[in-house]
């Protein structure tokens, strides 16, 4: 099962080697990771997606509390909650195919943010599903780069992660 | 007032307390040793190698409690010691290592002896530090010892570059110290504990199955108590050796893959088992598939919640400090109703006693070769049972916990977790220097002590009158046994030709050595070594039976109750 774990740890040099060395330590697998300090600048918020059974994903949460600089772990997915992703992609975009990479771009509630006379730089967040499809919807040979942040996930309501 | 960070290394040690300080000095660390130099509350063990001064820090931590410490230079002097600190890891030893590092300038440039000792040891410490203002330095090294010892305990570095031991800086070394990404569990869980008394009380076929965490909590005072108002049969795990009375006659000897037939049968026939800081090792359970052949309820008490279901699912977890735990729990089956089934009791004792029947530890001694086990035992008696005892890693160490029984915990010190060839006689050293007054002795093999032995030098100079006996089997004996035993007989490698004679090697290094040939001569060697030469480090050189097998054995993948026993072969 796919499982979002959110992490907040001390923003100290090293914490993301500590992280990063437990899951290929232990042989567990990430998806993808995110990581960026916080509102409090003294905190780092760290956002896994890990596929594992129960009993894995049960070790990694446990694991990882057991890390010194973390100060708390939660599996997101356990309830209500929500993903995000960015990701932006450089399309080649010349004649008329300009015009069908806006029309997607609108349906997909993307952004253009770069323009030049052969090329479009296309802002696009939302679950990694909604980024997939969009790249699919465009033809391949256009897609010249793209560069997806990896999942942030938040929980819904009064779910709150909060030292 | 100002003080240098190498003034402020050594006034947080003695601030700390610590007596001794385990180290080998070289550039990056020579202005902690002009301090170290100046001063006289605590005392410098210099070494032979770096290996040894944390093997001897960690062995001095595992039979005292106290913090074990040691020193190291940079580069070298950190990769020599990873070893000393895994070995403290996977038994969860604490201890503090101190690193120097070239300067901060020079972090990264692949300077003179530098080496990413945070990367390096990252895997196995309980945590790490790099120290990068001399104003962090004196709450690192609080931290550190905070660290080690609270919680699961372990060893932690703490790295210190050179620039940083001559910067200066008012010191301030707090008393105590909170960090919020740190809360270690104390109290257990009351209606987890609750539920525990309840199973216990309703077992039919219950076991204690207790590890090192009964030794390194020191809870075994209170594993004895509750073990005897419950009347309950008790197994040791190689690590938790002592930490319940081994002449004990709720003892069933240790478990696992060389455990006794009825600690092992026990254990898998159990309906209710209560583990108490121990960890299901693949060398404790066997084959874990096979283990959950057989339905029982498992109680599981241990300060580290990633310990409880990582290889056996529990049913009752219950985190916490095993002497708060314990406590509670005996606390609450005084006010419970019920009592142990006293009938159900007396059928499983019956069944154990079988077992016990067995014998499997029985082995014969000949008139002409000596056997390995027999020199153990005769250890045991003159000793009185009372030694300290240190291994190294082999078939020795198999035998020596077999074989000398632990009545008192922290008395028998071995490599458990990472089966660390070399620790036995810096070992027995770092015993020595916690406990000046102890009789230590040091099993090994004639394979394991060439891993150390420079550290004979290291016991000349601080008179350091320990016994080695080295069951010198010419094998590298544990591997001889595997290739025996799954690989046709085929002696790859294991055979250790070209030995040094010892005596003349002890001799060399200005001890006393003695060769024992026969089994008659077994007993007064020992005693001459022990009696007559009290005072003296002694070296042994027991000539063994070549191809002595240890039994009972679980083979690897296979599960308890598939031993292999002596009589079989
Ligand atoms: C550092 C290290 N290298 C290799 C091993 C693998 N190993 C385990 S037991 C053993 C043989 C030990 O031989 P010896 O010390 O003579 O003891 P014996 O088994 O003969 O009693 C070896 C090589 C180890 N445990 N540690």
């Amino acid at each position: 099962m796919r499982h979002i774990i959110s992490i907040l740890i001390e923003n100290e040099s090293g914490a993301l080697s500590r992280v990063s060395g437990l899951f290929s330590a232990r042989g567990y697998n990430i998806e993808s990771l995110t990581v960026a300090p916080t509102e409090d600048p003294s905190l780092s918020r760290m956002t896994i997606v890990s596929i594992g059974s129960n009993d894995i994903i049960e070790q990694i949460t446990k694991q990882l509390n057991k890390l010194i600089e973390v100060v708390k772990v939660v599996d997101l997915s356990e309830a209500a909650h929500i993903e995000r992703e960015l990701m932006l992609v450089k399309l080649r975009a010349t004649g008329k195919d300009r015009e069908e990479i806006k029309r997607i771009s609108d349906i997909f509630r993307g952004r253009i943010i770069d323009v030049t006379e052969s090329t479009y730089v296309i802002e696009l967040t939302g679950n990694g599903a909604k980024l997939d499809a969009f790249l699919s919807a465009i033809e391949s040979s256009l897609i010249l780069e793209t560069v997806r942040t990896g999942v942030s996930g938040i929980g819904r309501g009064d779910r709150i992660l909060k030292v | 007032m100002q003080l240098t960070g190498a003034e402020i290394v050594i006034r947080c040690l003695q601030e700390e307390k610590v007596e001794y300080v385990f180290g080998y000095p070289g550039g990056s660390v020579l202005y902690i040793y002009d301090e170290l130099f100046k001063q006289d509350k605590f005392k410098h063990v210099l070494v032979r190698h770096e290996q040894a001064a944390v093997h001897a820090a960690d062995a001095y931590s595992r039979s005292s409690n106290k913090i074990g410490v040691c020193l190291v230079t940079s580069g070298p002097g950190v990769t020599n010691a990873v070893t000393g600190i895994a070995t403290a890891y996977m038994d969860s030893v604490p201890m503090v290592v101190i690193s120097g590092q070239v300067p901060t300038a020079y972090i990264g440039q692949d300077a003179f002896q530098e080496c990413d000792t945070v990367g390096i040891t990252r895997p196995c410490v309980k945590h790490n530090f790099l120290v990068k203002d001399v104003k962090d330095l004196a709450i690192t090294l609080k931290k550190a010892f905070y660290l080690a010892k609270t919680g699961r305990p372990g060893p932690v570095l703490v790295d210190v570059p050179k620039d940083i031991t001559i910067q200066k800086c008012e010191f301030h070394y707090p008393k105590t110290i909170s960090m919020r990404s740190y809360n270690p569990v104390v109290k257990g869980h009351t209606g987890q504990i609750k539920k525990a008394v309840q199973l216990l009380l309703g077992a039919k076929r219950p076991v204690i199955y207790a590890g090192g965490g009964v030794i390194l909590s020191d809870a075994s005072e209170r594993l004895a108590k509750l073990a005897h108002s419950l009347g309950f049969p008790v197994t040791n795990t190689l690590m938790g050796l002592g930490g319940y009375p081994s002449t004990d006659g709720q003892f069933l000897g240790m478990l696992g893959m060389h455990g006794t037939v009825e600690a092992n049968m026990a254990m898998q026939n159990c309906d209710v088992l209560l583990a108490i800081g121990a960890r299901f090792d693949d060398r404790v359970i066997g084959n874990p598939a096979h283990f959950g052949e057989v339905a029982r309820k498992i109680i599981h008490i241990d300060i580290d919640p990633s310990s409880i279901s990582k290889r056996v699912k529990v049913d009752v977890p219950i985190v916490g400090n095993l002497p708060d735990v314990l406590d509670e729990i005996l606390h609450q089956l005084e006010a419970a109703d019920g009592k142990p089934d006293a009938k159900a009791l007396a059928t499983w004792w019956k069944q154990i006693e079988e077992w016990r029947a067995k014998k499997s530890l029985n082995y014969k001694q000949g008139k002409d070769i000596i056997m390995p086990q027999f020199v153990v035992e005769t250890l045991y008696e003159v000793t009185g049972g009372d030694a300290y005892v240190t291994s190294d890693v082999g078939q020795h160490q198999m035998w020596a916990a077999q074989y000398y029984k632990f009545d008192k915990p922290r008395r028998w010190i071995n490599s458990g977790g990472l089966g660390t060839m070399g620790v036995g006689l810096p070992y027995a050293m770092g015993v020595k220097f916690a406990n000046p007054k102890a009789t230590v002795a040091c099993i090994t093999g004639e394979g394991s002590i060439q891993m150390n032995i420079q550290e004979l030098s290291t016991c000349k100079q601080f008179h350091l009158p320990v016994k080695i006996l080295c069951l010198n089997n010419g094998y590298l004996g544990m591997v001889r046994q595997w290739q025996e035993m799954f690989h046709g007989n085929r002696y790859a490698e294991s055979y250790v030709d070209a030995l040094p004679d010892f005596v003349k090697l002890a001799e060399a290094y200005g001890h006393v050595g003695i060769r024992v040939t026969k089994p008659a001569d077994v007993e007064p060697a020992i005693r001459e070594a022990f009696v007559k030469h009290k005072n003296d480090l002694v070296f042994l050189d027991f000539l063994t039976d070549k191809t002595a097998n240890v039994f009972p054995m679980v083979a690897a993948g296979k599960g308890l109750s598939e031993m292999i026993l002596a009589e079989d072969l």
